[in-house]
């Protein structure tokens, strides 16, 4: 039995540290394990099941067409309000659903980190994970949805994938941020739900950009949430008020936001284990 | 020579005071802001609040070596797990591990009550280490080993807490690490389970595995370690062979008596929540001899257990018995052996039972075994015994006859000569 390939030094560590994603590719089996987990345990003992996946984001696209569509005429650039909603609400839902599951994951998940070693990202990790079902059943009922109004598709459609990994970096670094924070800081717990509220209606899920004066629009777009929602509908619509200092900004933050959220987390997982 | 798998060196892990307390470990914003001035002023002051739950430790383990570890609750040997097995970092020195690491600190690692048997298996397994096509190729065994086969696609919160131990225990058994560390997992479940355990750890430790073992079970110690080390206040104070060590300990405990007073506040030890339906809260001594967990020689010891149930259960049976301090059985007697005693149903809250055993034993430190079980299916629900309990060199009026007699009894004998 040869361990020499094996040699870790245990030692008081301070400071950053880096990624190490190497291991996280080792571990990557707890990642869905976890997220089997969350994704079995959702939809448990309901008797819909899995329905409520759709059910859920499609009774807040209609609720948000009323509403919003009908009795407020907010506009909708000339487009189909619910479509218009749903290209907003595909990216949102998923987006607001990944930092809220992940964001408690730390705490959800206390027994695990106190007990048995494995790399602490993976938890919030795998929770994002979970939700990203619900984010390509959104992507389905809106190509469904496309069909049931007859829209013609654009070119601007192959840009999908991009808008796509722009939401997942995003939620991600997020829920990064925010189960770090929350395991420091349980505020989190309660601030969350508002902070998730506050930040829909500061993005153009049930409004278009286009409402916004042109000279605050920078710092709008500084909410880097607005430039993937308008950058779905450029991809559904085949236009929108994304303009590429708005993707720019966008794609910028989403990774700042990334790439601090995961060494954030690295330097504080320490002491996890010790404060949670 | 054997390779080394371990070397700690100067290990010491400091705890800031409040952050062991179990109650608020973390921080609100609102406190932070407040203590920001708080923080400079004590900055220039020395830190009074911290404390050390390990301090220069230092050992070396050799490859295929079983290491016992033992030590009063608070000794620091769960502290030394949670290092070795990286769950937390050390605050000053370093460990050396030369192969990958297994650690079981606790049954049912990752288990969750609403999945089934199956699912539970391979989540826990993926948690602990166990690659997917691993567990693929183990799972017959390690349904075969958690005899739960019909119940493998049950939910585990159906399962009895007996099956849902055995499942845990038997994905953890089918772990292959290099090096396994072994908090004390073994001191639930009924016998016959514990003997299974026992077992499989017997085995793993053949095939030639670093084991570091921590227990207050004196016969497992001798049973399947090649050394053990005794922790005190955060120190290793002792290191030998098994039998020399646990003779060590019981000196230990015999100077510095575990108990100063006849009342034992229970501890929790690592146990699943799930499995705590029945929790002792106090265990006091209603004769002690001098205000200590001791009675005096040919006294009867009279017990008071103070217990919470969080359901309720129909015909519990509880146990009393008696180790010695190497962990062998001395008896155990349930209360279902006397007639006149009707259990028929405890309903969820506290209770109390008296539990006295004639004064038959010799001048010694026995350690008290008390458990609960379903009368249904012998399920244990409770187990423990780390309780010392002494019995004193003089009776209650001072006689000492006998005292240097061998054996553990003093049991009455009739003699009569014939000429």
């Amino acid at each position: 039995m040869s361990t020499d390939h094996h040699h870790i030094i245990l030692k008081p560590r301070s400071g950053w540290a880096a990624l190490n994603v190497k291991e996280l590719w080792e571990y990557r089996d707890v990642m869905y394990m976890l997220a089997l987990r969350d994704v079995k345990l959702r939809y448990k003992q309901t008797s819909l099941g899995i329905i409520w996946v759709i059910l859920q984001p499609l009774a807040a696209g209609i609720i948000f067409t009323i509403i919003f569509g009908k009795f407020a005429r907010m506009p909708s650039d000339g487009h189909p309000y619910l479509l218009f909603v749903f290209c907003g609400l595909s990216s949102w839902y998923f987006f607001s659903a990944a930092i809220l599951r992940a964001g408690n994951s730390l705490i959800t998940d206390t027994k695990l980190i106190t007990k048995v070693y494995f790399p602490r990202l993976l938890v919030p990790l795998s929770s994002t994970l979970a939700v990203l079902i619900d984010f390509l059943v959104m992507l389905i009922l809106l190509f469904l949805i496309m069909f049931i109004y007859q829209q013609p598709y654009s070119g601007t459609i192959f840009l999908l994938p991009i808008f796509i990994f722009l939401t997942i970096l995003l939620a991600t670094g997020v829920s990064l941020w925010l189960s770090a924070l929350n395991v420091k800081y349980r505020d989190f717990i309660y601030a969350m739900p508002f902070l998730v509220q506050i930040w829909m209606f500061a993005s153009p899920v049930v409004y278009a950009t286009s409402i916004i004066p042109e000279k605050w629009r920078i710092i709008y777009a500084l909410n880097p949430v607005t430039g993937i929602i308008e950058g779905m509908r450029l991809c559904f619509l085949g236009e929108s008020s994304l303009d590429s200092l708005m993707f720019i900004i966008s794609l910028v933050l989403s990774l700042l936001i990334f790439i601090s959220g995961a060494f954030y987390f690295r330097r504080v997982e320490r002491e996890f284990a010790d404060i949670i | 020579m054997k390779d080394k798998a371990i070397i700690v060196e100067g290990l010491g892990k400091k705890y800031r005071l409040g952050q062991e307390t179990k109650s608020k470990r973390y921080k609100t914003i609102q406190e932070e802001i407040i203590n920001f001035p708080k923080r400079f002023l004590k900055n220039l002051k020395t830190d009074i609040t911290e404390f050390w739950a390990l301090k220069d430790v230092s050992f070396e383990v050799k490859q295929g070596e079983v290491l016992g570890i033992i030590g009063r609750n608070g000794a620091g040997k769960s502290t030394l797990l949670k290092i070795l097995s990286r769950i937390t970092d050390p605050t000053e020195g370093h460990i050396d591990i030369y192969g990958r690491v297994g650690s079981l600190l606790e049954v049912g690692t990752g288990f969750h009550p609403e999945l089934t048997g199956r699912e539970n298996i391979y989540l826990s397994g993926a948690i602990l280490g166990l690659k997917r096509w691993e567990i693929n190729n183990k799972f017959d065994e390690i349904v075969q080993f958690s005899e739960i086969e019909s119940f493998l696609d049950t939910p585990s919160k159906h399962y009895s807490s007996g099956m849902y131990m055995r499942l845990a225990f038997s994905v953890a058994a089918h772990l292959e690490p290099e090096i396994l560390v072994v908090d004390e997992v073994l001191a639930v479940g009924d016998m016959a389970f514990q003997k299974k355990c026992l077992g499989k750890m017997q085995e793993v430790s053949k095939d030639g595995r670093t084991i570091l073992f921590v227990s207050h079970d004196m016969g497992a110690i001798i049973r399947i370690c090649s050394r053990a080390i005794i922790m005190k206040d955060g120190k290793t104070v002792f290191d030998d062979i098994p039998t020399n060590a646990i003779n060590e300990y019981s000196k230990l405990i015999e100077d510095n008596h575990q108990l100063t007073t006849s009342v034992y506040h229970y501890e929790s030890i690592t146990l699943d929540e799930r499995l705590k339906i029945f929790k002792i809260n106090r265990v006091e001594i209603l004769n002690s001899a001098d205000g200590r967990f001791t009675v005096h020689w040919q006294e009867a010891i009279k017990l008071m257990v103070e217990f919470q149930i969080s359901e309720d259960i129909l015909d519990l049976v509880f146990g009393f018995g008696l180790k010695t301090q190497t962990g062998q059985y001395l008896f155990v007697n349930h209360c279902n052996f006397q007639k006149d005693l009707d259990i028929e149903k405890l309903l969820t809250g506290r209770h109390s039972i008296i539990v006295e055993c004639p004064g038959f034993l010799s001048p010694g430190i026995y350690s008290i075994v008390l458990g609960a079980e379903h009368n249904i299916g012998h399920e244990n629900i409770f187990h423990f015994e780390s309780l010392n309990l002494k019995i004193l060199e003089y009776s209650i009026d001072g006689m000492t006859k006998g005292l240097n007699l061998p054996g553990y009894f003093n049991i009455p004998v009739q003699f009569q000569i014939l000429t």
